[in-house]
């Protein structure tokens, strides 16, 4: 934990102070934990009965074919997500203005869009209209149409924070349009996204739970909705939902470790001034090098 | 539709109260505060806001914590959002100059007084359009209310469907109605935005 922004250097009395205040707000914390701890007990929340299930080698094996479906729908929708939202961003950016604003609507209007009512949508109205896709499908199809509009945006801020001596500086070398923005532009606005994109990801896995509202076969089932199966079979819906909660918990805070960690260190590393797009032709290095010299200066 | 503008109205009145408190323990010299600010954040921000619903509503009741659909919805979303709320704040708080809490202090301002008195109405300026993007956030994640059968704008969209069978029509209707909420409040926090801005 870093040092408290406001109060740097107390004195010794407002040491004291601090010191004192810690003590009553530790006691106050601590009391509260007993007084959570207590009204488990005495509700009989806390009877090994209700937790053991969860431990058996069977059950775990049941909430990891939950989080296996769960991670396996956020990744398909994640991957097509980033890639019709990349389509959308050029959308939204082109010259030609009738794509500029139909792109422009499609992102408009699914980012206002609750998630819910688009699984809803996707799940009841489109098998109706002769759209048949496996049940889970439906799920994927909303979580595409919301995060592609959301990480439509995200791309074309990235690509719009980069310095107009960029573009004009691939542009001046003779690149086409789509050349300088496939070899110039794409590559370094990415890479300023990652932290936004794993952010995002983040916000896509806990959506995924919302697919518990439409009927999947049992097998297809993600893990908020396995934890609800086991909480109706065992009859402890606190402690199967507790577990999964905790499941959730652990690996978004990873991947939000993730999106800070790859934050600071391209920060330390722009700020550096060594600029090196990886995985790029030669051609490319030179012509981003040279347009970060004069976008720089 | 009146049940969806309650829902988020309240829920960000509570958000914001406790949001605001929970980012003043985060930034506060008192190490078990911080913690346990830290860990309130955390915990909220990581889980679905399905998974605390559900747990609040079937799980809670067991420990005799049992309210109607309704106000358990109020507690969960205010709960829910106010970890957002409190990262923006305290987002808010670290960009306030250093210069003017130390200057609080020097004229001898204990630490809730320079976080109420100077730090805070600055640092609230800095993010209005922040809190907003959280207030329309929060307005289209009362959908989620209807898991649970409170009849707000996307249950009531689910059940018209079910009676009449047209659901284009019905859930774009619903659609419309959330843009009909969520465009002006985006209009509104611009508006307060201009309007609080520290002109330099």
């Amino acid at each position: 934990m870093t040092a408290p922004v406001l109060a740097d250097a107390l004195g010794p009395r407002a040491r004291r102070r601090v010191a004192l205040a810690s003590v009553l707000a530790g006691a106050v914390l601590v009391l509260l934990v007993v007084a959570v701890v207590l009204r488990l007990q005495d509700t009989g929340q806390l009877d090994a009965s209700r937790w053991r299930p969860l431990a058996e080698p069977s059950t775990a094996r049941f909430l990891l074919g939950g989080l296996v479906n769960t991670l396996k729908v956020a990744l398909i929708a994640m991957g097509l997500a980033i890639l019709v939202g990349g389509l959308m961003a050029l959308g939204r950016l082109a010259r030609n203005g009738p794509v500029r604003w139909l792109s422009g609507v499609y992102v408009e209007f699914f980012r206002a869009v609750p998630l819910l009512l688009l699984i809803l949508f996707s799940a009841l109205a489109l098998p109706k209209y002769g759209l048949r896709l496996p049940a889970f499908g439906y799920l994927i199809l909303a979580l595409v149409a919301y995060n592609s509009a959301v990480l439509g945006e995200i791309f074309r801020a990235g690509i719009l924070s980069l310095e107009r001596g960029q573009t004009e500086a691939a542009l001046a070398i003779g690149l086409g349009y789509w050349q300088s923005m496939l070899f110039v532009i794409i590559p370094q606005a990415v890479r300023r996204m990652v932290p936004a994109i794993v952010s995002q990801l983040v916000t896509l896995l806990k959506d995924t739970s919302l697919g518990f509202v439409i009927g999947l076969s049992l097998q297809d089932r993600e893990l908020l909705r396995r934890a609800r199966d086991l909480g109706e079979f065992y009859r402890n819906p606190l402690q199967s939902l507790v577990v999964v909660a905790v499941i959730y918990i652990v690996i978004n805070f990873a991947l939000s470790r993730l999106a800070r960690w790859l934050e600071v260190r391209q920060r330390r590393r722009y700020s550096a001034g060594a600029i090196s797009v990886a995985g790029v032709e030669d051609l490319a290095v030179v012509t981003a090098e040279a347009g970060g010299r004069m976008g720089g200066s | 539709m009146r049940t969806t503008v309650v829902l988020t109205l309240t829920s960000f009145a509570a958000a914001m109260v406790v949001g605001t408190v929970v980012a003043a323990f985060r930034v506060s010299p008192v190490p078990p505060l911080r913690a346990a600010g830290a860990v309130w954040v955390q915990m909220l921000r990581n889980t679905p806001l399905t998974v605390l619903l559900l747990l609040f509503v079937f799980g809670f009741t067991k420990i005799g914590l049992q309210y109607s659909f309704e106000v358990s919805s109020v507690i969960v979303f205010g709960a829910y959002t106010s970890a957002f709320v409190a990262e923006t704040v305290r987002s808010g708080i670290n960009a306030v100059a250093r210069g003017q809490a130390e200057a609080a202090r020097a004229v001898g301002l204990t630490f809730p007084q320079i976080l109420g008195i100077v730090v805070l109405p600055q640092a609230f300026r800095t993010v209005v359009a922040p809190l907003g993007n959280i207030f329309i956030a929060l307005t289209k994640n009362t959908s989620i209310a209807a898991i649970i059968s409170v009849l707000e704008l996307t249950e009531v969209a689910d059940r018209l469907n079910n009676a009449t069978a047209r659901p284009i029509p019905v859930f774009l209707g619903a659609a419309v109605a959330y843009l009909v909420l969520t465009l002006p409040s985006g209009f509104a926090f611009g508006w307060l935005e201009r309007k609080v801005a520290i002109r330099r």
